[in-house]
C-alpha cells in the first residue's frame, strides 16, 4: 500500500479531483471565440467557469489542509506536470466540436455520479464541495447529452463525425474508474468516493444516451492510464502548462 | 446561432403619398421632440431605421470582435481568481453581443444578414478591437480606458429614441461599469507592484490611450452622420462632448495609478473647467478603419473560422430540430 500519511492522501485527494475541473476548464476556455455559434461559446464559458470554480475551492481546502501557507495559485501555477493527477480525458486536445461534447459527456456522467458519491464523504468539506459541484454538473451533463443527441442524430455527415469522437476518446474512459493507493486509503476511512463502483451507473447513462443518439457504443476495453495515478500525461500537457504558468514563472512572487 | 435566426420582415404596406409622408415625419419627430420612445412596430423614417441598424450592428459586432483580444489571455492569465474574472467578462460581452442582436432584429435586419455584412467588410465594429493585446496589463487596460470609453458612449445611448436599443443599454451599462472597475483594479495591483508590473501598466496604457480617444469618432466638424443623429435623439451627445466627458473622468484615475499618459499637450484649463488635450492622430484612425490596424485581418479571419469550422454543427442541429418537428407533427 502506500507509504502516504492520511493527511498528505487528502490533500493529494482534494488536488487531484481539482485538477480535473482546472484542466478541462482551461480546454473549454480556449474555445473562447471558436466555437460554431455565441450561445454555445458562452454555453461553454460558463461550464469552464463551473469547473475551474470547482479547483479554486479543492485547491484551497488542499492549501488549508497542507498547512504550509500555500494558496489556490500554487496548486495551479507552481506545481509541475507530473505533479497534476488529473485524468487524461480532461486534457486531451479539443479536437472539434463533436470531440469537446463527447468529452464533456463521458466526463460530465462520471463528474455527476462521483460528486453525488462525495456528497455522502464523511469528511464534510468534500461533501460540501461536492454538493455544490453536483449542481453544476448535472447542468453540463444535460448540455452535452443534448448535444450528443442533436449531432448523432443530425445529418449524415456530424453522425459519423460525433462516431469517430467517442470511438477516439474511449480509450481515455477506463482510467474514470481506477483507484490510486491513496483513495483505497481514504475510502476506508468513508472519505473518498469508490470510483470503481460507479462505473455500472456510468455504463448505463452513456448507453441510454448513445442510443438516443443513434451512436453505437465502442467494443475496444483497452484504458489509457497514467495521469491520476501517476502524473504521467499526454503530449499536449506540456503545452496546458506552458501556457498556463508562463506569467507566474516569468514573473515568479508578484501579485496579479 | 450565428446562422439560424429567421425573423419576420415586416409587412409592406402601401406606400405613403408625400403629404401623408410629410405629416408621418412631423408626427415621429414630435414624439422625438416629446422624449416619447419610438417602438418597432411604428412608423419610422428609411433613414432612421437604417441609421440605427447600422450603429445597433456596429455595436453588437463590436462586442463579439471584443472577446477575440480577451480571448488571448485567457489561458495565460496570472491567477485563478483573474482568469475566471475574465472568463465571466467575456461571457458578458457575448451575452451583450446577442442581446444588442436581437434588439437590431426588430428593426427587420436578420442576424445572419449582419453577420455576413460584418465578414465581408461592409460592417464596421469598433477600431479599438483592431489592436493587439499584447500583455496582460492590457487586460486591465482595456476594461478601464476602452470599457470606459464605451460606458460615456452607452450612458448617452441609454436615453436614446430607440426604445429596444436604449432598453438594451441601460442593462449593459450596468455590466460595463462592473467591467472598468475590474480593469482598473487589475492595474492598481500592478501599479503596487513591482518595478515590471509597473512598466508594464505605463506601457500598455501608452498603446492604448489614443486609440481610446478615437473610439469616440471624428471630431464633430468631421463627423458625416452626427447631426442627423442629435436631432433623432439616436445620438444625445457630439462626438467631441463625449470624448471631453472621457478625459475629465479618465485623467485623475491615471494620476491615482501614478502613471503618466502620452499627451504633452493634455493639461487642466482653468478657464474651460476641462482638460485641454493634444491633436488625435487621425490618419492613422483613417487607415485602421480602412483595414490597415495591425489586427483587422486576423479579427475577421477568426471570425470567419470558427463560422465555418461550425457550419457542420448548425446544420446538424437544424436538421435535428426538423427531424423531432416533424416527429411531433406525426
Amino acid at each position: 500500500m502506500t507509504n502516504l500519511s492520511k493527511q498528505e492522501a487528502l490533500v493529494q485527494y482534494a488536488a487531484q479531483i481539482g485538477d480535473n475541473g482546472l484542466i478541462i476548464g482551461h480546454r473549454m476556455s480556449e474555445w473562447c471565440f471558436r466555437a460554431p455559434s455565441i450561445e454555445m461559446e458562452m454555453a461553454l464559458m460558463n461550464c469552464a467557469l463551473d469547473l475551474i470554480g470547482q479547483a479554486r475551492e479543492l485547491y484551497t481546502y488542499a492549501a488549508k489542509l497542507d498547512g504550509t501557507g500555500k494558496t489556490e495559485d500554487d496548486f495551479a501555477y507552481l506545481r509541475d506536470e507530473k505533479d497534476f493527477r488529473n485524468l487524461l480525458l480532461a486534457e486531451v486536445p479539443n479536437g472539434d466540436w463533436g470531440d469537446t461534447i463527447v468529452r464533456l459527456f463521458f466526463m460530465s456522467a462520471y463528474n455527476k455520479l462521483f460528486f453525488t458519491a462525495l456528497t455522502k464523504s464523511t469528511d464534510e468539506e468534500l461533501a460540501a464541495i461536492g454538493a455544490k459541484s453536483l449542481k453544476e454538473v448535472t447542468y453540463h451533463l444535460r448540455f452535452s447529452s443534448e448535444w450528443l443527441i442533436r449531432l448523432g442524430d443530425g445529418t449524415d455527415e456530424s453522425h459519423e463525425r460525433v462516431q469517430k469522437s467517442i470511438n477516439d476518446l474511449w480509450a481515455y474512459t477506463g482510467e474514470l474508474f481506477t483507484m490510486t493507493d491513496g483513495e483505497k486509503m481514504l475510502l476506508e476511512e468513508g472519505i473518498a468516493v469508490d470510483t470503481a463502483a460507479l462505473k455500472p451507473e456510468w455504463d448505463q447513462i452513456v448507453t441510454d444516451v448513445l442510443t438516443q443518439a443513434t451512436l453505437s457504443r465502442p467494443e475496444n476495453k483497452w484504458a489509457h492510464k497514467g495521469g491520476k495515478a501517476e502524473g504521467i500525461h499526454t503530449e499536449s500537457f506540456g503545452y496546458i502548462i506552458a501556457d498556463m504558468q508562463f506569467m507566474q514563472r516569468r514573473y515568479p512572487g508578484c501579485s496579479w | 446561432m450565428y446562422g439560424d435566426t429567421s425573423i419576420q420582415k415586416p409587412i409592406k404596406i402601401a406606400e405613403p403619398t408625400s403629404e401623408e409622408q410629410a405629416r408621418l415625419e412631423e408626427l415621429f419627430q414630435q414624439k422625438i421632440d416629446d422624449n416619447i420612445k419610438i417602438e418597432p412596430q411604428e412608423w419610422m423614417p428609411d433613414a432612421y431605421r437604417k441609421t440605427l441598424v447600422r450603429q445597433m450592428s456596429q455595436h453588437a459586432h463590436s462586442e463579439v470582435i471584443g472577446m477575440q483580444p480577451e480571448g488571448n489571455w485567457l489561458t495565460r492569465a496570472p491567477s485563478l481568481r483573474r482568469k475566471v474574472i475574465l472568463l465571466a467578462k467575456i461571457q458578458d460581452e457575448g451575452g451583450h453581443g446577442l442581446y444588442i442582436y436581437a434588439a437590431a432584429e426588430t428593426l427587420g435586419t436578420s442576424r445572419a444578414e449582419m453577420i455576413e455584412q460584418l465578414q465581408s467588410g461592409k460592417a464596421k465594429y469598433s477600431s479599438i478591437f483592431n489592436y493587439p493585446a499584447l500583455t496582460w496589463a492590457d487586460m486591465g487596460t482595456i476594461g478601464w480606458l476602452v470599457d470606459g470609453a464605451a460606458i460615456t458612449n452607452q450612458v448617452a445611448l441609454s436615453r436614446g429614441s430607440y426604445g429596444p436599443y436604449s432598453r438594451a443599454m441601460i442593462r449593459i451599462c450596468k455590466e460595463e461599469s462592473f467591467h472598468q472597475r475590474q480593469g482598473y483594479e487589475l492595474l492598481l495591483t500592478l501599479s503596487k507592484g513591482t518595478k515590471e508590473q509597473k512598466e508594464m501598466l505605463q506601457e500598455s496604457v501608452n498603446r492604448f490611450w489614443w486609440p481610446s480617444l478615437m473610439m469616440f469618432g471624428p471630431n464633430d466638424a468631421d463627423s458625416p452622420h452626427s447631426a442627423q443623429s442629435l436631432k433623432w435623439k439616436i445620438k444625445k451627445k457630439s462626438n467631441d462632448q463625449l470624448r471631453q466627458e472621457f478625459i475629465d473622468a479618465t485623467v485623475p484615475q491615471a494620476e491615482f495609478l501614478g502613471i503618466t499618459l502620452p499627451d504633452p499637450d493634455l493639461k487642466w484649463n482653468e478657464e474651460r473647467g476641462h482638460y485641454d488635450y493634444g491633436e488625435i492622430d487621425w490618419e492613422e484612425f483613417g487607415n485602421v478603419i480602412k483595414g490597415n490596424g495591425p489586427c483587422n485581418k486576423q479579427r475577421i479571419a477568426a471570425h470567419v473560422k470558427a463560422h465555418e469550422d461550425g457550419a457542420w454543427v448548425r446544420e446538424a442541429a437544424a436538421a435535428y430540430a426538423e427531424k423531432q418537428q416533424n416527429k411531433d407533427v406525426a
